[in-house]
C-alpha cells in the first residue's frame, strides 16, 4: 500500500445479470468492468477515455460502492472500501464524492439549490450549526455562484450553473477525492472550458484528486496528469498524460486519438476508422477483446489474452505487439489458470 | 396565482353551465317519463274524467315541463342560480332536504374507505417499489390484483359469509341493529360504525390496488432517477433518501390522483349501499334517475359536477404546493 495514492484499485470487476424476461433467472452477465486495477496518487487527476459503453461510468460508481463490485478491492487511503459496514461507509462518503454527467436530473426539482447543498453538510456535521449559512455562502461563491441563488430552484438554472451546483454539491462535504463522471458532456463547449477551468482551481485551492471520466480526449489532455484507456471493460493502455498523448502504443488508443479533430483546417488528418461497432460486453471476443476491430491483429490476439504490463517506464499497455517474448499461448492460459 | 385561479374558476362555471344543459336535456328525453307514469296511473283511476293525453297536458304545466327543453332548462337554471331546487317528484320532498338526509351516510362510508386506502395502498406501494421483484413486491402485485379483478358484489358476498355468516360479528346487512333505539347515544354510535365495517372494507378492497399500483409505479420512476443516486452519494441514511428526496417527488402524482377523487366521497358508491341496503346518495339518485324524477337528478348531478370542477381546482393548487416548478409559472 503506497501511501502517496489516495485511491487504489485491483482487478475490479463489476458483472451485471441478464435476467429473462419471465421468470427473471440469470441467463448471461454483462462484464461492464473486467478486472481493472489503476490508482491514484493525491492531488492529482486521473483520466479515464473509452467508447461508450465500455464501462467508464461503471468503474467510477463502483469505485465509489455506489454500486456493489462483483470482485477486486479498492482502497481509498488504505481503506478497503468494501469491508466497510453500511453506517461505516454512509460515515466515509463525504471524503468521497461524484459529479454525474448530466446536470438536469441530478439534482432533485423539489429542494432549493441552499438545500440541495447544504443538507449532508448538516447530516454529517462538516461545520458547526452557527457557521453554517456562511460555510455554504462561501462553497457557493468558490463554486462562481452568488448568495441568492440559495432560496432558487434547479429549474431556474442553466446547464453551466446547474453543474456548478453539482460541484458545489460535492465541494462542501470537504471531500479528498471527487469522481467527475462526464461532467462537461451535457454542456456547450464555451461552458465546458469555463467548468473544466473551475475545476482545476478547485483542485488547486484544495488538494482534491480526481477520477475524471470522458470520452472527449482534448477535455481529459488538458486536465489529466494521468490517463487510462479502457475498451470493453478492460484497461488497454495507461500512462502520464505527455507520454500518451505523445506516443500512443495500443492499436486502440491510436485510433481513438486519430479521431481528435485538429482545429487547422490545412492538415490532413491521418484517420484510423475502426471497423464494425464495439462487440458485446455480455459475450466478449475471446483472446484480445479487440482483436475483432484491431488493424494489426495476429494470430495470438484471436485466442491469447495480452497481458498488462509496463512497456515503458510508467507506460503500461496490454497489447501483443509490445510483448517481446511472444509467450506460448499454452503457457499463458495456465498462467492465467494459476 | 390570482390571475390562474380567477382563470380556472371562470372556465369552470362555463363548463358547469354546458355540463349542466346536456344532463338536462338527456333527462328530458328519458324514455322513463315521471309525468308518463303518474299520467298513466291516474286514467286508470276509477271515476276519473281525463284520458291519458289530457292528464300528460296538465301535468306538464303543473311541473312545467310545456316549455320546451330550452325554456325548461332556462326556467331550472333561473331557480337553480339562486339556490333553489324545488321539489322531488319521486320523493314528494324538498331535493335539498332528501339530499341532505341521505348524503352523510354515503360520505362516511366513503370517507372512511378512503383514509384506509391511503393508509394502506400508500405504504404497499412504497415497499414494493424499493424491493421490486423480491417475493414482497409480488405477493403485494397479487393482492392488489386480486381487489381490482374481483366484483364488489363477489367481495361482499364472501365478507358477508364470513363476518356475517360464519363467525357471526357483524349483521348481515342494514344500518341499525334491532335494539338500536334502546341504545345510549354511545351504543348507537357502535352499532352504527359496527355497520359499516363491511361496506367500507368492500370499498377499500376493490380500490387499493389501483392506488398500490400507481403508488409503486411512480415511487420506481423516482428511485431510479438520477437525483436519488446524488442523495445516496452524499452519504444521507437510506431512510432519509426513501422519505425526503423519493417520497416527495411521488407525492405530485399522487396528490393530484387523490384531489381528484375527492369528489367521489360524495358520489356514493351504488352497488355496495344496495348490497348492505344503505340508502345513502348511490342508492337515491339511482331510485330518481329510473323513476324520472328531474329535479332531483339535476340537483344531484349539479352537485357532482361542481365537486368534480373543485376536485380539479383542489388537485391544480395542491400540486402547485407540492412542485416548485408549477408554483413560479
Amino acid at each position: 500500500m503506497n501511501m502517496e495514492n489516495i485511491i487504489e484499485v485491483n482487478e475490479l470487476r463489476k458483472y451485471f445479470p441478464i435476467k429473462s424476461n419471465f421468470f427473471r433467472n440469470t441467463i448471461g452477465h454483462v462484464k461492464a468492468v473486467d478486472g481493472i486495477s489503476f490508482s491514484i496518487k493525491r492531488g492529482t487527476t486521473m483520466g479515464l477515455v473509452g467508447e461508450s459503453g465500455c464501462g467508464k461510468s461503471t468503474v467510477g460508481r463502483t469505485l465509489l460502492r455506489l454500486i456493489e463490485r462483483t470482485d477486486g478491492d479498492v482502497y481509498m487511503d488504505g481503506q478497503d472500501i468494501f469491508a466497510l459496514s453500511k453506517e461505516e461507509l454512509r460515515k466515509m462518503r463525504p471524503r468521497m464524492q461524484i459529479i454525474f454527467q448530466d446536470p438536469y436530473s441530478s439534482l432533485s426539482p423539489r429542494l432549493p439549490v441552499g438545500e440541495i447543498i447544504g443538507e449532508a453538510v448538516r447530516e454529517h456535521k462538516i461545520v458547526p450549526t452557527e457557521e453554517f449559512d456562511d460555510y455554504i455562502s462561501r462553497v457557493m461563491r468558490a463554486c462562481g455562484l452568488q448568495d441568492y441563488h440559495k432560496d432558487r430552484y434547479p429549474h431556474e438554472f442553466s446547464g453551466g450553473q446547474r453543474q456548478r451546483i453539482c460541484i458545489a454539491r460535492a465541494l462542501a462535504l470537504n471531500p479528498d477525492f471527487i469522481v467527475c463522471d462526464e461532467p462537461v458532456s451535457a454542456l456547450d463547449v464555451s461552458i465546458q472550458a469555463q467548468i473544466i477551468n473551475l475545476l482545476k482551481s478547485l483542485q488547486d485551492q484544495f488538494g482534491l484528486s480526481y477520477l475524471f471520466i470522458s470520452h472527449d480526449l482534448s477535455v481529459v489532455e488538458h486536465i489529466s496528469d494521468t490517463v487510462g484507456v479502457m475498451y470493453l471493460g478492460a484497461m488497454v493502455e495507461y500512462s502520464d498524460t505527455d507520454s500518451l498523448f505523445e506516443k500512443p502504443l495500443h492499436p486502440y488508443t491510436k485510433a481513438l486519438f486519430s479521431a481528435i479533430p485538429m482545429p487547422d483546417p490545412d492538415y490532413k488528418m491521418e484517420r484510423v476508422i475502426l471497423e464494425g461497432s464495439i462487440p458485446s460486453p455480455a459475450d466478449p471476443p475471446c483472446g484480445c477483446k479487440f482483436h475483432t476491430r484491431c488493424r494489426e491483429c495476429m494470430e495470438i490476439c484471436k485466442d491469447t489474452i495480452p497481458e498488462y504490463r509496463e512497456v515503458e517506464k510508467g507506460h503500461y499497455c496490454a497489447c501483443h505487439l509490445y510483448n517481446e517474448t511472444k509467450t506460448d499461448p499454452a503457457l499463458q492460459k495456465e498462467a492465467k489458470k494459476a | 396565482m390570482a390571475k390562474f385561479l380567477t382563470k380556472r374558476i371562470l372556465l369552470s362555471i362555463l363548463i358547469l353551465f354546458f355540463v349542466m344543459f346536456i344532463i338536462y336535456v338527456l333527462m328530458y328525453s328519458l324514455p322513463s317519463s315521471y309525468i308518463e307514469n303518474t299520467a298513466r296511473n291516474l286514467s286508470q283511476k276509477p271515476g276519473t274524467q281525463k284520458s291519458a293525453a289530457q292528464w300528460i297536458a296538465e301535468l306538464n304545466a303543473q311541473y312545467g315541463m310545456d316549455k320546451g327543453v330550452i325554456g325548461g332548462f332556462m326556467t331550472w337554471m333561473k331557480f337553480a342560480v339562486r339556490g333553489e331546487f324545488g321539489e322531488s317528484w319521486y320523493w314528494t320532498t324538498a331535493v335539498t332536504a332528501k339530499f341532505n338526509d341521505v348524503i352523510w351516510y354515503s360520505f362516511t362510508l366513503a370517507f372512511v374507505a378512503f383514509i384506509l386506502e391511503i393508509v394502506i395502498a400508500v405504504p404497499l406501494g412504497v415497499i414494493a417499489a424499493r424491493k421490486q421483484y423480491s417475493g414482497v413486491d409480488y405477493t403485494v402485485t397479487v393482492i392488489a390484483l386480486i381487489g381490482i379483478s374481483l366484483p364488489t358484489f363477489f367481495v361482499a358476498t364472501i365478507l358477508k359469509m364470513i363476518f356475517a355468516v360464519k363467525l357471526g360479528w357483524l349483521d348481515i346487512s342494514g344500518m341499525q341493529g334491532r335494539y338500536f333505539l334502546q341504545l345510549s347515544s354511545w351504543g348507537k354510535f357502535i352499532d352504527l360504525a359496527k355497520h359499516f365495517i363491511m361496506p367500507a372494507l368492500t370499498l377499500v378492497i376493490i380500490s387499493i390496488g389501483s392506488l398500490m399500483r400507481y403508488t409503486r409505479t411512480n415511487m420506481l420512476e423516482v428511485l431510479n432517477a438520477d437525483y436519488i443516486r446524488t442523495a445516496r452519494a452524499k452519504g444521507l441514511p437510506e431512510k432519509r433518501v426513501i422519505s425526503y428526496h423519493a417520497f416527495r417527488n411521488t407525492l405530485i402524482p399522487l396528490i393530484t390522483i387523490l384531489g381528484a377523487s375527492l369528489p367521489t366521497l360524495f358520489g356514493g358508491a351504488l352497488i355496495t349501499e344496495t348490497l348492505f341496503s344503505i340508502t345513502g346518495i348511490g342508492f337515491t339518485s339511482y331510485t330518481s334517475m329510473i323513476n324520472g324524477d328531474i329535479p332531483f337528478t339535476m340537483f344531484y348531478l349539479a352537485f357532482s359536477s361542481v365537486l368534480v370542477l373543485v376536485g380539479n381546482l383542489i388537485a391544480d393548487i395542491l400540486y402547485a404546493v407540492a412542485d416548485p416548478r408549477v408554483r413560479v409559472n
